[in-house]
Order: structure tokens, then sequence, then C-alpha cells
């Protein structure tokens, strides 16, 4: 998506530093003081995670810490809140996958 | 060890914090979000005057004027639990645990969602979100949207959207649930709309307000509401359409919509699918006020105060001791009256740490203040507020009689 550099009432963005970091393995570019979760979507990415049971696709939802939705793996730390979290040069993020249900799987092969 | 620890660096917060630093009490406040500022950050409305509400210079003024006290502000901290022993309050974070004799809630405002089938698809959002992203992060949240749900929120948002340059389809209502009530029959949600002043989404609906009162005209206007629905700022408001589903495979790729009588009930047979590639679902909001609960605060649901609050007498001290709350929490208001509830609440907490006869008159003119400023704002979100405060009030006289009683028994 694209940022929206001007606006009649706030003014203009200009001369903020870019640098980049890792999504998935993948080199991203991101401004400074911004949260993961807009530089994601600046860069086109909505899906964030994918449901540990059922492995839907999710992206932000409240984008103010409420919900829990946007919650990635940041620097090996697991859990944390893209809509809350300042991205940094670097940072390795990652998101999260379905989980094997094996239990599950078992009830389902014996019905 | 601060005197007094804050939590939420919205409006209420930061003005709490100036109140009582300028009594010389050293306050800390924590907040969760990347900067202070809370919900005013994005907010962006046109008043009356014509001058323009930018939230994020008024959070800008606040902040300035903390660093010339003694005040600590820590962004980036989330409070996940409260307890008192004896005489001071232990705030746990995810940095640690903050001690103070006093506590000021300060955590504003939630949203109601309206679970939609499809909501949890990519690219469907909170109304709040999309301001969010637009005002404060500055990125465009689509490139065709549509936002389910109409109230007053809903129309100060897109007006903003507007503003950035996002195109917005379409305004419809979510079909009927066990969830949404109101928010999916037309008639009530005209009826909310017309008591909402300055901030109706349109010239028709502010100036024709007092006539759209009365019930039999406003049955006519819906009856006669344009099929296509009536255009704000170019966004047509689909009072008779209403959600059934968000579809897409792996993102928001349309929503399936179908035609609604007034009181919301679904013509079969009308379904159709509209592209988009976002959603912003606006269901309202709701005070945030699980941390005063917590700690162990009775509540009260005062529907008109948009849900259960915890409860508070004006000077916005709560039954437990040391206490005190200010802002959203209290009950949904605009981002002024929450500045001068944060007034109030501080020079409550410099009374009741050093009561003396300046600072009781200050709190005096705090108070009255409020009254002022929720007589003329122009952004009501409840129309009935001021009888939801008369409701806290007397809540409060039979609490604190309970409280006497309790005292001379034991
Ligand atoms: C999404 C949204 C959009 C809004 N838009 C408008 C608008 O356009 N116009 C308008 O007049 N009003 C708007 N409001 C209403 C808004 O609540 C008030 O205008 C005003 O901002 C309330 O001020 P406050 O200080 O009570 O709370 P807030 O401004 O919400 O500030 C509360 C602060 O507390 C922090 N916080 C909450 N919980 C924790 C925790 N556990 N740990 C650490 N920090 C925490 C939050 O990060 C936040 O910064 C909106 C509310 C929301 C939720
Ligand atoms: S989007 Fe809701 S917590 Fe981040």
């Amino acid at each position: 998506m694209t940022r929206i550099v001007h606006h009649p009432i706030l003014g203009s963005l200009n001369n903020r530093q870019k640098f980049s970091f890792v999504f998935n393995g993948q080199e991203l570019e991101a401004y400074e003081n911004e949260t993961i979760a807009a530089a994601l979507l600046a860069n086109g990415i909505r899906t964030l995670r994918h449901h540990e049971e059922s492995g839907s696709p999710r992206g932000f939802y409240c984008n103010i810490g409420h919900c829990m939705e946007c919650r990635l793996t940041v620097n090996e730390q697991a859990n944390v809140r893209a809509c809350l979290t300042t991205v940094k040069p670097n940072m390795a993020v990652q998101s999260g996958k379905q989980h094997p249900n094996i239990v599950k799987r078992m009830v389902e092969e014996n019905e | 060890m601060s005197e007094i620890l804050i939590i939420g660096a919205g409006p209420a917060g930061l003005s709490g914090a100036i109140a009582c630093a300028q009594h010389g009490l050293k306050v800390t406040i924590i907040d969760e979000f990347i900067k202070p500022g809370g919900r005013l950050l994005g907010q962006l409305h046109q008043e009356p005057s014509g001058e323009w509400w930018n939230g994020m210079k008024e959070a800008e003024k606040l902040i300035n004027e903390t660093k010339t006290l003694p005040i600590d502000i820590r962004c980036g901290v989330s409070v996940y639990n409260i307890e008192r022993h004896d005489a001071d309050w232990y705030v746990y974070t995810n940095e640690g645990v903050f001690e103070s004799p006093y506590v000021l809630i300060a955590t504003g405002a939630a949203e109601y969602a309206i679970p939609v089938p499809g909501w949890t698809l990519p690219g469907v959002m909170s109304i709040g979100a999309s301001q969010v992203m637009t005002n404060v992060h500055r990125v465009q949240v689509g490139k065709k949207g549509i936002i389910i749900g109409a109230n007053v929120l809903a129309f100060a948002i897109l007006n903003e959207l507007q503003m950035a340059g996002i195109n917005i389809e379409r305004v419809v209502l979510p079909a009927e649930s066990p969830i949404s009530k109101k928010e999916s029959n037309p008639e009530e949600v005209l009826k909310i709309l017309t008591e909402a002043g300055h901030l109706a989404p349109s010239a028709l609906l502010r100036n024709g307000s007092k006539l759209m009162k009365i019930d039999s005209l406003r049955r006519m206007a819906l009856k006669y509401f344009p099929k296509g629905g009536m255009k704000i700022n170019g966004t047509p408001l689909q009072l008779k359409k209403a959600a059934i589903e968000i579809v897409g495979n792996e993102k928001v790729e349309g929503v399936k919509l179908a035609t609604i009588d007034s009181q919301g009930n679904i013509i079969s047979g009308t379904e159709k699918l509209y592209e988009a590639d976002f959603v912003c679902i606006a269901g309202g909001l709701y005070p945030l006020a699980e941390l005063a609960a917590v700690a162990g605060c009775p509540f009260k649901y005062i529907p008109q105060l948009g849900g259960h609050v915890p409860i508070h007498s004006k000077n916005m001290e709560t039954p437990i001791p040391g206490m005190f709350v200010a802002g959203n929490i209290t009950g949904i208001e605009s981002g002024k009256i929450a500045m001068a509830q944060g007034t109030v609440a501080g020079l409550a907490i410099a009374m009741a740490s050093q009561s003396n006869a300046k600072i009781d008159e200050q709190l005096q003119q705090a108070l009255q203040k409020v009254e002022e400023v929720r007589t003329k704002s122009p952004i009501q979100f409840i129309p009935e507020i001021a009888e939801g405060r008369l409701a806290m009030e007397r809540v409060w006289e039979k609490e604190s009689n309970r409280g006497e009683l309790e005292r001379v028994i034991f």
C-alpha cells in the first residue's frame, strides 16, 4: 500500500530515516518510529500470521493493542503485538503458523 | 518510586499528570502505545466554528507541558495486573513492577466488534484501526473500502479517510445477528444519526434533525430513502443494505450485501457481491475498564455511559482507597471532555495527598469546566450521556452512604 506523504491538514512527511528489517526471511523497507504492522502494510503485506488451530490467515484488526490478532515472533520473542511495537533496523520478524494437532487428527481418523 | 502512577497517556492521563505535578507531586505515566497521546493522535475533525480539532497537535501541546514538570512518561509498557498491599499499589507490567500510593487509571475506550461471517480475513479492521493507520502511521489501508456500521465515529473517520485520499465505496449496516441489535435496524440508526447534531453525516440530517426527531416523519424518510443511498461527500450511506458476508480467499475481495426493510429484515433474493479490498467494522465504543475490575473496584452497568463502568465520584475517586479513574473509562465522550476530567482527577489526587484551600478552589473550577465542555461539545457519541453521568452520581451517593453505614456497624 502507498504511504500518505502529503495531507491537506496534517502536512507533509519528509526526511524520515529509512532502514531494512526482515519478515519471514524477506528483506523489507521501514521508516523510523513506525510500528511493525504499519511497515508491513506499507509493503503490501496484510497477512501477519496463520491461526494456530484453523490455519486461517489473519491481519491486524484493532491496531491499538486490544485484540491480539497481530501477534508475531520478534527477534525470537513470541506473541509480540505488531501494532504496538516499533520496527527497528535488522529486526527479525516471523509470522505464526498453524500448529499440528495430533489429537484432533486421531479423533477425525477414528470417526 | 513516584507519588502517583498513571496508566494511559491519553488526554485524560496527560491532563491528570499535569494537574497534580503542578502541585509538586512526582508522576510516572505508563502507556503501551509507541508514543504518548492515546486516541487523540488520530483525531481530526472540523468544529462548527470552522476550526480544526487536530488531535496530533493537541497531544503535542500536552506532552510539551509535561516536559516542564516532574513527569516521567514510559511508552511501550503494558500493564496486566494491579494489586494493593498495605498503603501501596503494585502495578505489574512487561517491564517489571511499579509501586505507588496513588493510581489513576485512564485506559480510555475500546471498540465493540460486530462479527460478520468472514471478518477474520486480512483486510478487515475496526474503523478506529483505519483512523490510526491513516492519521498516525500515514499508510493507506487500501484502495476500495466498505464501512459496515453507521454511527458517529464511522462518519468522523469516513471524513478522515476521504481527506487522506482513500476511497470508501459505501457505508452499510451489519446484517441482523444476536450481537448486532440496534446497529442492524435502519430506523434506530437514523434516530441515532439525527441526534448526532453537528456531526450528522450530511446537511440534510443536520438541518432536518429537529423534524426527524418526530417518529412518523422519520419512518417516512426511511420509506423514501434513496435506493442507491444518500451521498456523504461522495460516499453513499445505504441504510437499506446489510452486509451478510465478507468474502475472499487469503484476504478481503468483496462483501455480500442484501437489501433490508426498515426493521432490518433481509429481503431474500437481493444478495449481491460488491468488490472491496478492505472493510472497516464500526461497532461503537465501550469503556476499557478491565484493570479497575482486576483491582477489585465495583462496577455499574450504565448503557448511557457506554457499558460497564467503575463506580466513581464526580471527583473521579473510586471506592477503592488510592484509586482514581478519568476519561473514557468512566463513559464514552470526546477528547476534550477526557482532558477536563483528567484535570479533575489530578487535582483530586493533589487534594488527597495535601489538602488545601487553593487546590480545592481549582478543583471546583475544574469540575465546572467539565460541565461546560460537555454542554458545548460538538461531538457526542451517546446522546443521553448527561443522564448517564447523573445515574453514576446517584450510584456513588448510595455507595458512600453504605460505606458510612458499614463504618458505623463495624
Ligand atoms: C479507536 C478509537 C477512535 C476514536 N476516535 C475519536 C475521534 O475521532 N474523536 C473523538 O472525539 N473521540 C474519539 N475516540 C474517543 C476517545 O476515547 C476520546 O476522544 C479520548 O481519546 C479518550 O481519552 P482517554 O485519555 O480516556 O483515553 P485514550 O485516549 O484512549 O488513552 C488511553 C491510553 O491508555 C493506554 N492503555 C490502555 N490500556 C493500557 C494498559 N493495560 N497498559 C498500558 N497502557 C494502556 C492506551 O495505549 C492509550 O494510549 C476514539 C476512541 C477509540 C478507541
Ligand atoms: S491489531 Fe489488535 S492487538 Fe494488534
